[in-house]
């Protein structure tokens, strides 16, 4: 853990002027970076929370539906509440995959540029 | 007499018995926590510290406390009464407060890491002007947290009832003024590295609980998911009604709404509880941050799934009856599974009863020193640094304005913590969801990814969605005009629903569209560039 270690000097890092900022916020590189993660971050979102509230209109309008057995005493809302479980798991991994392969250069890229002086 | 109430009258004496054992188990853990506090203590020198553990644990570690702090007494007693007591309705909770993680990894955890420093507050006022933004953000930090606290106080209280079979008002309070003074202690002293490692402790307790209870409940049915289910929808009298949504929902159009809008609340909530943000603070960056957040999605996902187990066992094993009459909620469905399991009569049960209580506890006083920590870093750092010192106060000062707040706070949720004895706790914690999901949830978003956005917008949705829900709540039949309401005798209670979701978040959300559209000044463009760059690629973070 942490107490050992020496802090390292994060709180220190130069901080770019507000053009730096601006100028890179205006790069297509910056661009990119942006377009990958609202491209594949917003309509995810958007997915799972239609699949969450029809899961929970489900729940309200269509009781015969969710009552339907499907082995023994478990009906089809059981199987919808752990395929909730399931999306949820899925949806993290397939989230941070993304990130770790398209996000996590691009952005590491800028960064070290930016802190580097450049 | 009926011989429900008899039989509770019996498990109660059991559990008296083995009295010393529950509150020996218990101050084991109060003494190791408090060792861990001191230890922390030394180690906490400047303001990072102790807002933000020195941000050195790694993510597993944090990912742990995360979830130590999300599973709540709502989660742990309230989901198993609510399933316990009304089947398959009480499981909405459970996919709610998982599938809402969803919305902070995607959309707040990294770039939250990335731009803030100490608290939610540095977030939203990151390109507004400072002490408007500030004050409203400290605001609503301390009325989340002031909400979710009720809630523990809620369960501490109900479990003091069940095991030490005491009842009568002082002795709760006395319980309540119990975990309140410990909580002033954990976090003045230890701030956030001393309350981090609480909450690591408590998770894995709470994990290790809910795995034995769990895997004794499936070995009384041979691990067949399907008997257990049939016998818990017998035992309840209700048949497969109880295995289907609508037992507690499903009567009219308006308890259907009252559903819709509990679930919009969990799945909004968690995303913009302020002590769930403050936690990304702790680990290294955002990458950190990230992996902390799936590490609590797959510990919280597997105890809300043993949960079902919990609340169907006790379903199965114990009549309604008795989980009525020990707790008109059923917030003491997960204890009483315990003593059943193990043998009413048995020193078996009384020993899991015991460990399971003891647990419990752990569990609503870590979950108390978080919610405690998120107040006072708010109040210390938002409040009193940026806007009554206008950022001139050193870190000695701030560190010492929260804890002086700590102990504000602490007294003001013993006060409180009186007034809510007989409202299940999930149901009590869902307002603070609704409450952070209408004033956070909104500005957060709006003030990370939509440039036009302006002071007064986030003014707007903050107050707005703060005084909207937090209104409705105040009229609905939680506070008022129900047998089980905090004041049962009076009755203003004009709003139907029990929760203000589906009101309050679109409210916060248009008041933040609407105060932008119509503000005069100019949005903040260079500070929106530096915050949009901090916040995707972590150049400059703390």
């Amino acid at each position: 853990m942490a107490a050992e270690a020496p802090p390292p000097s994060t709180e220190q890092a130069k901080l770019p002027t507000p053009e730096e900022f601006t100028e890179v916020q205006e790069s297509a590189e910056f661009g990119d970076l942006r377009r990958s993660y609202r491209s594949f971050a917003f309509p995810l979102t958007i997915g799972f929370i239609v699949w969450y509230l029809l899961y929970v209109l489900l729940s309200n309008y269509a009781g015969g539906f969710m009552g339907a057995k499907v082995v023994g005493h478990i009906n089809v809302a059981f199987v919808f509440g752990v395929l909730q479980f399931l999306s949820t798991f899925l949806i993290a991994w397939w989230y941070s995959r993304h990130a770790a392969a398209k996000l996590d250069p691009k952005a590491e890229a800028i960064k070290t540029r930016m802190e580097g002086g450049a | 007499m009926s011989p429900a109430i008899t039989h509770v009258t019996l498990a109660a004496n059991e559990a008296s018995e083995h009295r010393t054992l529950i509150i020996v188990l218990f101050s084991l853990f109060v003494l190791a926590t408090l060792g861990i506090t001191v230890w922390a203590g030394r180690q906490t020198k400047d303001a990072a510290d102790f807002y933000a553990g020195g941000r050195q644990f790694s993510a597993f570690q944090n990912g742990l406390a995360v979830s130590g702090d999300y599973m709540s007494a709502a989660s742990f007693l309230g989901i198993a009464g609510a399933i316990a007591l009304f089947g398959y309705d009480g499981f909405l909770y459970s996919i709610g407060f998982l599938v809402a993680w969803l919305v902070a990894l995607l959309l707040v955890a990294e770039p939250l890491r990335n731009s803030g420093r100490y608290t939610m507050g540095d977030v939203l006022a990151y390109r507004m002007r400072q002490r408007p933004v500030r004050t409203a953000a400290g605001t609503s930090t301390i009325v989340v947290s002031i909400f979710y606290l009720l809630a523990q106080m809620a369960g501490a209280g109900v479990l003091v009832s069940l095991l030490l079979g005491i009842t009568s008002d002082a002795g709760k309070i006395l319980i309540v003024a119990l975990v309140g003074v410990l909580m002033i202690v954990y976090v003045s002293i230890g701030g956030m590295k001393g309350t981090t490692w609480v909450q690591m402790v408590k998770a894995v307790l709470l994990i290790s609980g809910t795995i034995l209870i769990t895997f004794l409940v499936l070995l009384k049915f041979n691990f067949n998911i399907s008997d257990l289910l049939g016998k818990a929808a017998e035992n309840s009298g209700k048949g497969e009604a109880f295995l289907e949504p609508g037992l507690q929902y499903g009567a009219d159009n308006l308890t259907k709404l009252d559903f819709i809008s509990l679930g919009i609340a969990l799945v909004l909530g968690t995303a913009g509880l302020p002590h769930i943000l403050i936690r990304f603070y702790t680990v290294p960056n955002a990458k950190a941050a990230r992996k902390s957040v799936n590490w609590a999605i797959g510990i919280i996902g597997g105890f809300y799934l043993m949960t079902l187990a919990l609340g169907f066992g006790a379903a199965a094993l114990i009549s309604p009856e008795e989980i009525i009459e020990s707790n008109p909620s059923g917030n003491t469905a997960a204890p009483l599974l315990a003593l059943h399991i193990g043998g009413v009569d048995s020193a078996w049960g009384a020993i899991l009863l015991a460990t399971i209580s003891a647990v419990a506890f752990a569990t609503i006083l870590a979950v108390v020193a978080g919610l405690t920590l998120a107040s006072s870093s708010s109040f210390a750092h938002d409040i009193y640094a940026n806007v009554i010192r206008k950022g001139q106060a050193t870190d000695k000062e701030e560190m010492r304005a929260a804890r002086w707040a700590t102990v504000l706070i602490g007294i003001v949720s013993i006060a409180l913590g009186a007034l809510a004895r007989d409202l299940n706790v999930a149901g009590l914690v869902a307002l603070a969801f609704a409450v952070a999901a209408s004033a956070n949830l909104p500005t957060i978003l709006y003030s990370l990814f939509w440039k036009r956005f302006t002071t007064q917008g986030a003014l707007w949705s903050i107050y707005g969605g703060l005084i909207v829900a937090v209104g409705l709540v105040l009229f609905s039949p939680v506070v008022s005009g129900d047998p089980k309401a905090m004041f049962p005798d009076v009755d203003f209670a004009w709003f139907p629903l029990k929760n203000p979701g589906i009101i309050s978040i679109p409210f916060g959300f248009l008041m933040g569209w609407l105060g932008t559209v119509l503000s005069k000044e100019e949005p903040d463009v260079k500070k929106y560039a530096e915050l949009e760059v901090r916040s995707l690629t972590g150049t400059g973070a703390h």
